[in-house]
């Protein structure tokens, strides 16, 4: 689950794919009790905030687990993190995604950030500086299908889909049917 | 999408359309927000250069400059060494060697935009220049129009009125053609340019012939301080034929919207139960107006220099 990152210790993944569509559904579902679990008391404050493009499909499937094993509703939401980007003036603007957040807000909610791939953790601490400017949510946590590690920044995701060691010349493709037609995560390129 | 935004034939369909998209995305982003600042262009600075008169142009792109967190200086001809004499390369040069990074400019010379970008390194906005184009005008307008009627494409807009002098018109004309709408320009002979016929648009004379079929009807102001000659025999002739009044206004269908650049000339080209009515966008324009440059600042200075 949470903590240490693996990634940083073991040797780069064989190229190939990492997670079959069967595999991420149950990955989301082990994710969605793990929320459950830790969430506790607190579940009917969860918010699950997705980091586009792919975050945000996948923190609508996560509440809707969520929702099934617990019988809890729990709201989700959009933060687009373009404008907040560091690296703008190097790789150029692109097109701009929605914000959407639940009608109450995230004011002292719990609000779980959801993205596709953990990597250098600089989209996460967009996506932080963003959330500021949108309210004061109780505590923030982060969710993400895959961790590959090379972080570079003090950022570490609470819950884990799965942890793969990668080299930074590799990359982790993960597609989602609600965007790309089809559910897998395939890592590319050859480790070296 | 190119360097400068000069005119509105800068723009094809999927720049324009990406325009429109960011400022709606913008605008979501924003709505109901406290804190409506985002860090986007920190260290950037944008100078606003206006050798005209303006209070809405130049306050939008103040604002739109400041939401996204640049630095904004507003250069107004009056007061400055310019009444010294002094050019506007010049005037522009010492800009640029103060460290803008793009320089909105209204100008009353056709082309003044157009000759400062090949001055500066940094980017040109043409904020109005003479007669000629106001681009970020138009992209509000048809910013206005997609989110009134949900669309674009085959949208009938009738532009009555001083197309002759109204930069706003030429813009319009060329922008919506761009995104697929349908264009009827409106005026009496004496204020069509020469050459009207080359415009992606219809010209007609008479308005109460277009009202009906029309789904926009976008009012141009009458601009006196432009008019050398007599171009109408008086203003209540004008108004009388080419005026939208509320006996007008009952002839539009039932979803169609009346649009007006501002500043307005109330009873003259539009009259004030028709300013204010539940048809008027006016007012939204106006706010429409500082999305739209967001997103225009933010495509043009958001990347790479």
């Amino acid at each position: 689950m949470a903590g240490s990152s693996p990634a940083a210790l073991g040797s780069p993944a064989a190229p190939g794919a990492l997670l079959s569509a069967a595999d991420v559904a149950r990955v989301v579902d082990r994710m969605a009790h793990q929320l459950i679990e830790k969430a506790g008391e607190s579940l009917a404050d969860l918010v699950l905030v997705g980091i586009p493009t792919r975050g945000a499909p996948l923190a609508r499937r996560l509440a809707a687990r969520v929702a099934a094993f617990s019988g809890t509703a729990v709201g989700t939401g959009t933060v687009d993190i373009t404008l907040h980007r560091d690296d703008l003036r190097t790789r150029g603007v692109r097109a701009l995604e929605p914000t959407v957040l639940p009608d109450a807000g995230i004011d002292g909610r719990l609000v779980v950030l959801v993205d596709d791939v953990l990597f250098s953790g600089r989209s996460v601490r967009a996506a932080l500086d963003a959330l500021r400017d949108l309210g004061r949510p109780r505590a923030v946590q982060l969710a993400v299908l895959v961790d590959r590690g090379h972080r570079e920044l003090p950022i570490r995701a609470d819950y884990v889909g799965k942890n793969v060691p990668t080299s930074r010349s590799q990359s982790v493709r993960v597609h989602l049917t609600e965007v790309d037609g089809v559910d897998e995560v395939l890592l590319t390129g050859d480790a070296r | 999408m190119k360097r400068h935004l000069l005119e509105a034939a800068d723009l094809d369909r999927a720049d324009a359309t990406l325009v429109l998209d960011t400022a709606a995305q913008i605008d979501a982003a924003l709505a109901g927000r406290e804190v409506k600042k985002l860090p986007t262009l920190r260290g950037r600075t944008v100078v606003n250069l206006f050798y005209e008169d303006s209070t809405r142009t130049r306050i939008s792109f103040e604002l739109a400059a400041k939401r996204l967190s640049a630095d904004v200086i507003n250069f107004s001809a009056k007061g400055s060494s310019v009444s010294k004499g002094e050019s506007l390369k010049d005037t522009a040069l010492t800009l640029e060697a103060m460290g803008s990074d793009a320089i909105v400019v209204r100008h009353s010379a056709s082309g003044a935009p157009h000759r400062l970008a090949h001055w500066v390194r940094g980017s040109v906005v043409n904020a109005g220049d003479g007669t000629h184009e106001h681009p970020t005008q138009a992209l509000l307008d048809a910013y206005t129009v997609r989110r009134r009627l949900g669309r674009l494409e085959g949208v009938r807009v009738a532009v009555v009125g001083d197309v002759l002098h109204s930069r706003v018109a030429r813009s319009n004309v060329r922008l919506l053609h761009t995104l697929g709408a349908e264009v009827t320009l409106v005026a009496p002979p004496t204020l069509l340019p020469v050459g009207v016929g080359s415009w992606p648009a219809e010209v007609s004379y008479d308005l109460d012939a277009v009202l009906p079929k029309a789904d926009v009807v976008m009012m141009l102001r009458v601009q006196a301080e432009r008019m050398n000659a007599s171009f109408f025999p008086s203003a209540r002739e004008y108004s009388r034929r080419y005026g939208l009044d509320a006996r007008r206004m009952a002839a539009l269908g039932d979803d169609a919207i009346v649009m007006h650049p501002g500043p307005m000339n109330r009873g003259m080209e539009i009259a004030a139960e028709v300013a204010d009515s539940v048809r008027s966008t006016i007012v939204e324009q106006v706010g429409n107006g500082v999305s739209v440059r967001m997103a225009v600042l933010y495509l043009l200075l958001g990347g790479a220099q």
